[in-house]
C-alpha cells in the first residue's frame, strides 16, 4: 500500500445548511426537502427574538419574527420543527447561545415525549457567550451568570447527554467582525479556556478529559485560503498543547481539535453576487483540502446572501457545491497532503507565534471574560484597516472595488428580486398563536416550574434540571428568559467604539469632510452631531461602529448608542442629544417595519432631523423607505464611507440652511 | 428657537419637556446673549433663593463602572419619584475634534419617562475638564430637576473642576484594579464627599479595598463617606449610596457652595475667553478670586463674568 493513498476512500464530513424561517411548521417542511437532497445533519437557524429571549408578542420582537430564522416560542413549536425527523438518529446544530439551555431543554423535552431518551441525542448548541459580546450581540444576561449557564450545560451534558456538544467556541464571528487570522486564533483560544476554567469549578476533576473532549468550535473561512487551511492546523496545534498543558488531558482522542464551519459571509459583496459562488467553493477548500484539520461538518453561505435572505434553491446550490467536493473530486483519496509542505509548515509557525502573543496579551487581562473590552477594540480596529484597505485599492474585491463592470445578472432578474421575503403576516399570526399557548395550557404547572427555576437561579445549584422540567411544563422562552433577567439583570456589552483609535492614515482623505464639519458646525453654532445605532434586535454592529468611528474621525460628536433599540428608544436619545441626523444600521431584514417605526416616534416627539439607513437593504425596499422619510439608503456595495460622511455633512447642512462649500 | 428668556420660565415653571432646547442653547456658541439672559431667568434673584436640584457630581478612572451605577442611581431616583438629569462628559477628543460619546449606550431608561434626562457632551479638548457649556447646563436645569448628576471620567486633579460645580462629588473606584493605590496617591483624595466602591461582588478584594479607603479617609479627616455597592445582579448598597448623598446635601451651606461655583465657573468663563494673559490684566488669579468674593453672592456666572471683565480695562 502507497503512502499517497489511503487503504479507504474517507467518509465525507456531515453536511448542513443553515436554515429556518417563518414558522416552526414551513421551516419543518424545509428541514425534510433539505434531508432528501442529501444533507446529513440540521443546521438551526433561530429568529431573533428567540435567540434574545423575547415571545414573539414583546415590543422588542416587532418586525424580527421569523425573519432570520425560525421562532421557538414553546414545546409546542419544537414538537412541529422536529415533527417527522427522528431525533435519536439526528445530528442537530443549534445556533443557539444565551437562551441555549432552554433551548437543549425543549429538545431534551421533545425527544423524551417522543420516546427518544436525552442519552441517545446527538447535535451542538452554540452557546460561546464571549462571541456574543464581541461581535453578534444576541446576549441576555451579564458574563458572570452567561458563564455560569455554560458551565451547567457543560456539566449536565457531559453525564446526561453524553454525546452532545455542549459548546462551539465560535472565532466565525470574530472573523465576520473583522479579526486577523491571528486574532481569530487567539481570541478563540481565549475563550475556549474562559470555558473550560468555568467548568473546571463545576465538575469533577477525572471528568475534565470528556469535558475537554467535548468541546468543539465553529470557525470561518475567508478567501485567502492557503493561510485559512494553515490557521486550522495552528489551532489543532494550540489546542492539543492547552488540553495537555492547562488541563491535564492525555487521551488523544479527547485531544482532537474538532471543528464545523460556515464560510465567510463578510467578504460576499451585493454586486456581481454570481462571483461569490467562485469565492465559497475556494472557502469551502480551506477548510477541507487537508486531512489534519479538516472540518468535522460544513455549511455553506448561499451567493447572495448580501442581498438578502436566501432561497431554498440559492441554499440547494451550497448543498450541491458541498456534494460536488466529496463525491466528484479526489479530495478524500489521500492523506494529509500537506505534510512536510514547507510552505505550510512556515505559515503554521508564524500564526502560532502571533496567536501565542496576542494569548498573553488577552492572559494580562486577566482571561477572555475581563478582557472583551480590549478585544471588542482591537476587533473593531482590524475591521476598520481592512475596510481602509478595501476603499483604497490594496485590497481586491473583483465586482466591488475592481473590474466593476458587469452585464446584468440574470439571477436578480426574476419578479422575487432573487431573495426569500417572509410573508409579513407571519409576525401577527406567531403573535396569536403565543397568546392561544398561554391560554390553553396548565398555568399553575408552569407558575410552579417557573418559581422553582427562579430558586435554581439564585442558588448554586445546576440550571439544567429546572430549565427541562419548565420547558415540560409548557413555559414560553420569554418567561424562561425573564426570570433568569430578573435573577441576573440585565445587560448592555461595551461597544468597542470608545477605545478606537483614530486611523492616521485616512487623514488627507478625511481633510476635506473635516473642514466641511467645521465650517457647517461654526454655522449650526455647535459640532455637528449624529447619532448612531441600531434598531430592532440584530447584533451584529460592525457596520454601525465603522460608520461612529469614521464621523468622529471626520469631526463630528457622535452619539453611539448601540444595539437592540426600540424605536421609541432611538427617538429620545435623538430628542435628547440634540443631534443634526440619525443613522440607522439593520442587516436582519426588519427595515421595512422598523425604520419607519423610527421615523413616526420621532414626529411624534417632534424631532425633525433626517435619517439615513445603512444595512443589507434590497433594492425593491429602497423607494419605498425614501417614501416613509428616509432621506439615505446605503447598501454593502456602498463601501466607500468617506463619501458617506460627505454626503451626511451635505444632507444636515441643507436642512439646516447652511450654504454648502462650494 | 424659543428664547432664552422664555427657556428659564419655563425651567422655572418645572417644565422638564425644554430640558433638550436648554442644551442647544448653552452649547451653541453664535448664542452667547441668549445664553445669559437664560442664566439670568435662573439666577437666585430670579428663584427667589438657590435652585432646588441637588447637583450630584459623579467621577472615575475608565471602567470603573460608572454608568451601570449611573443606571442603578437614575432607576433608585425615579422610584423615589424625584427627576433626574444627567449630563455626561466624555473625554475622548481626537485632533480631528470630532468625540465618540459611547456612554449613554450604557445607561438603561425608559424613553417614554421624561422625567430623565441624559445628554452627553464632548469635553471639546479639555481633558478631564468641564466644557463651559456643561457648568451653564447645569446651573439652568437645577430650577427644574431634582437631581442633575455631572459624570466625568476621572484622570486625577483635573477632576477638581467637578468640585467646583457639584453640591455632593461622589468619587467612584474599583478595587483590585490599582485604582485604590493610585487614587491613594493622587490629589484627587481632595476632593470626594463619598467615597464608592463598585462591584461589591468581587468580595474579600472589594472589602479591603473600601477598608484601606476608609482608613485612609479617616486620616484626612471625617467629611467622607465610604459606601460599598454592586450594580450588577444581585445590585447592592445603591439606597446606602442614595442616602449617603442626601445626607452630605442636607449638612451642607448651600447658598456658599452654590455662591463659590458660579464664581468659580464665572472665573472658568473667563479663562476661556481670555486666557492666562488675561487673567493676568486682572492682577493674577488670586485677585480676581478676591474681587469676585466682594460681589453679590446671588449674582449668575454671565454677570460675574461680565464683572470680570469690566475689571479687565
Amino acid at each position: 500500500m502507497s503512502e499517497h493513498r489511503l487503504p479507504e476512500r474517507d467518509r465525507p464530513w456531515m453536511m448542513r445548511t443553515y436554515a429556518g424561517h417563518s414558522t416552526a411548521k414551513a421551516s419543518n417542511e424545509l428541514y425534510r426537502s433539505n434531508l432528501a437532497k442529501g444533507q446529513t445533519g440540521l443546521s438551526v437557524a433561530f429568529d431573533l427574538p428567540t435567540q434574545t429571549g423575547y415571545d414573539p408578542d414583546h415590543e422588542l420582537a416587532r418586525g424580527e419574527v421569523g425573519k432570520v430564522g425560525v421562532p421557538v416560542a414553546h414545546k409546542g413549536d419544537m414538537h412541529a420543527l422536529m415533527d417527522g425527523i427522528p431525533l435519536d438518529e439526528m445530528n442537530t446544530s443549534m445556533t443557539i447561545n444565551a437562551t441555549a439551555a432552554w433551548l437543549l431543554a425543549l429538545y431534551i423535552g421533545t425527544a423524551e415525549e417522543n420516546g427518544v431518551e436525552e442519552s441517545k441525542l446527538q447535535g451542538t448548541t452554540q452557546n460561546d457567550i464571549i462571541k456574543e459580546f464581541l461581535a453578534r450581540g444576541t446576549y441576555a444576561f451579564p458574563p458572570g451568570p452567561s458563564m455560569r449557564l455554560i458551565a451547567d450545560m457543560v456539566a449536565y451534558t457531559v453525564e446526561r447527554v453524553p454525546k452532545w456538544n455542549p459548546i462551539n467556541i465560535c472565532s466565525y464571528h470574530l472573523q465576520e467582525a473583522g479579526a486577523t487570522p491571528v486574532q481569530e486564533i487567539a481570541f478563540a483560544m481565549a475563550n475556549a479556556m474562559a470555558v473550560l476554567d468555568a467548568v473546571r469549578e463545576r465538575v469533577d476533576q477525572d471528568l475534565m478529559g470528556k469535558v475537554f473532549g467535548r468541546i468543539s468550535f465553529f470557525v470561518n473561512a475567508g478567501v485567502r485560503f492557503v493561510e485559512e487551511h494553515a490557521k486550522l492546523r495552528a489551532m489543532s496545534v494550540l489546542w492539543e498543547e492547552l488540553g495537555r498543558e492547562r488541563y491535564g488531558v492525555e487521551d488523544p482522542k479527547h485531544l482532537r481539535f474538532r471543528y464545523g464551519v460556515q464560510v465567510n459571509s463578510l467578504g460576499l459583496t451585493e454586486s456581481q453576487p454570481e462571483n461569490n459562488v467562485q469565492r465559497i467553493v475556494l472557502e469551502a477548500l480551506a477548510v477541507s483540502m487537508g486531512r489534519n484539520a479538516r472540518a468535522r461538518a460544513i455549511q455553506l453561505p448561499a451567493w447572495n446572501e448580501a442581498l438578502g435572505l436566501p432561497r431554498p434553491w440559492d441554499q440547494q446550490w451550497s448543498l450541491r457545491i458541498q456534494q460536488v467536493l466529496a463525491y466528484e473530486t479526489d479530495l478524500l483519496e489521500y492523506p494529509d497532503i500537506f505534510e512536510g509542505s514547507k510552505v505550510m509548515d512556515g505559515l503554521v509557525a508564524e500564526l502560532l507565534e502571533g496567536a501565542r502573543a496576542e494569548m498573553a496579551v488577552v492572559a494580562e487581562h486577566g482571561g477572555a471574560v475581563k478582557a472583551v473590552d480590549y478585544m471588542k477594540a482591537a476587533l473593531v480596529d482590524s475591521h476598520r484597516e481592512r475596510l481602509r484597505r478595501i476603499e483604497h485599492g490594496e485590497q481586491i474585491v473583483v465586482g466591488l472595488n475592481k473590474y466593476t463592470d458587469s452585464e446584468p445578472s440574470p439571477l436578480l432578474q426574476g419578479a422575487d428580486g432573487g431573495i426569500l421575503t417572509v410573508d409579513p403576516e407571519v409576525e401577527a399570526q406567531q403573535r396569536e398563536a403565543v397568546e392561544q399557548w398561554r391560554a390553553s395550557r396548565d398555568q399553575a404547572a408552569v407558575d410552579t416550574a417557573l418559581e422553582e427555576l427562579a430558586r435554581v437561579a439564585q442558588s448554586d445549584e445546576n440550571i439544567m434540571p429546572a430549565t427541562i422540567a419548565a420547558a415540560k411544563a409548557g413555559a414560553t422562552t420569554g418567561e424562561w428568559a425573564q426570570t433568569l433577567r430578573d435573577a441576573f439583570g440585565e445587560f448592555r456589552a461595551p461597544t468597542g467604539v470608545g477605545e478606537a483609535a483614530a486611523d492616521p492614515s485616512s487623514d488627507d482623505e478625511l481633510a476635506p469632510v473635516r473642514d466641511e464639519v467645521e465650517r457647517v458646525s461654526e454655522q449650526l453654532g455647535r459640532t455637528l452631531k449624529i447619532l448612531v445605532g441600531k434598531p430592532g434586535l440584530d447584533g451584529h454592529s460592525n457596520g454601525a461602529e465603522q460608520i461612529a468611528v469614521r464621523a468622529r474621525d471626520a469631526g463630528m460628536d457622535v452619539v453611539y448608542d448601540g444595539i437592540r433599540l426600540t424605536p421609541a428608544q432611538i427617538a429620545a436619545s435623538a430628542l435628547q442629544e440634540g443631534v443634526h441626523v440619525v443613522g440607522l444600521s439593520i442587516l436582519s431584514g426588519s427595515h421595512r417595519e422598523l425604520i419607519p417605526g423610527v421615523i413616526e416616534a420621532l414626529k411624534e416627539r417632534g424631532v425633525d432631523v433626517p435619517v439615513v439607513v445603512g444595512g443589507i437593504i434590497p433594492e425593491a425596499d429602497v423607494e419605498p423607505l425614501k417614501a416613509a422619510g428616509v432621506a439615505a439608503v446605503y447598501t454593502p456595495k456602498d463601501f466607500d464611507i468617506t463619501k458617506i460622511m460627505r454626503d451626511v455633512v451635505t444632507l444636515v447642512a441643507e436642512r439646516n440652511g447652511v450654504a454648502t462649500a462650494a | 428657537m424659543t428664547s432664552g428668556a422664555e427657556l428659564g420660565e419655563r425651567l422655572r415653571a418645572g417644565d422638564l419637556s425644554v430640558a433638550p432646547a436648554v442644551l442647544n442653547l448653552v452649547e451653541n456658541r453664535r448664542k452667547r446673549d441668549e445664553v445669559a439672559a437664560l442664566l439670568s431667568a435662573v439666577a437666585p434673584a430670579a428663584l427667589g433663593g438657590e435652585a432646588r436640584a441637588h447637583i450630584v457630581g459623579v467621577t472615575g478612572p475608565p471602567g470603573a463602572g460608572k454608568s451601570t451605577l449611573l443606571s442603578e442611581l437614575v432607576r433608585a431616583w425615579r422610584e423615589g419619584g424625584r427627576s433626574v438629569a444627567v449630563l455626561a462628559v466624555d473625554p475622548s477628543s481626537r485632533r480631528s475634534g470630532g468625540a465618540l460619546l459611547g456612554d449613554r449606550a450604557r445607561i438603561s431608561f425608559d424613553p417614554n419617562d421624561e422625567a430623565v434626562f441624559i445628554r452627553s457632551t464632548a469635553a471639546g479638548g479639555r481633558l478631564g475638564g468641564l466644557a463651559p457649556a456643561t457648568r451653564a447646563a447645569a446651573h439652568a436645569l437645577a430650577a427644574a430637576f431634582d437631581i442633575v448628576v455631572i459624570e466625568t471620567v476621572g484622570v486625577g486633579q483635573s477632576e477638581t473642576e467637578v468640585a467646583e460645580v457639584a453640591d455632593t462629588v461622589a468619587v467612584i473606584v474599583q478595587p483590585g484594579s490599582g485604582d485604590v493605590l493610585q487614587f491613594l496617591k493622587s490629589g484627587i483624595m481632595e476632593i470626594p464627599d463619598v467615597l464608592v466602591v463598585t462591584k461589591a461582588d468581587l468580595g474579600e478584594i472589594a472589602l479591603r479595598a473600601r477598608r484601606d479607603l476608609s482608613a485612609a479617609m479617616r486620616s484626612l479627616g471625617e467629611r467622607t463617606k465610604v459606601v460599598a455597592v454592586s450594580s450588577i445582579a444581585p445590585v447592592s448598597g445603591i439606597d446606602e449610596l442614595v442616602a449617603a448623598l442626601d445626607e452630605h446635601r442636607s449638612g451642607l451651606d448651600l447658598a456658599a457652595r452654590r455662591t463659590a461655583a458660579r464664581r468659580a465657573s464665572a472665573l472658568a468663563d473667563f479663562a476661556a475667553e481670555h486666557g492666562e494673559r488675561g487673567i493676568r490684566a486682572l492682577g493674577g488669579r488670586r485677585a480676581a478670586v478676591d474681587f469676585l468674593a466682594t460681589q453679590d453672592p446671588g449674582l449668575d456666572v454671565p454677570t460675574l463674568a461680565a464683572a470680570l471683565e469690566g475689571q479687565r480695562g
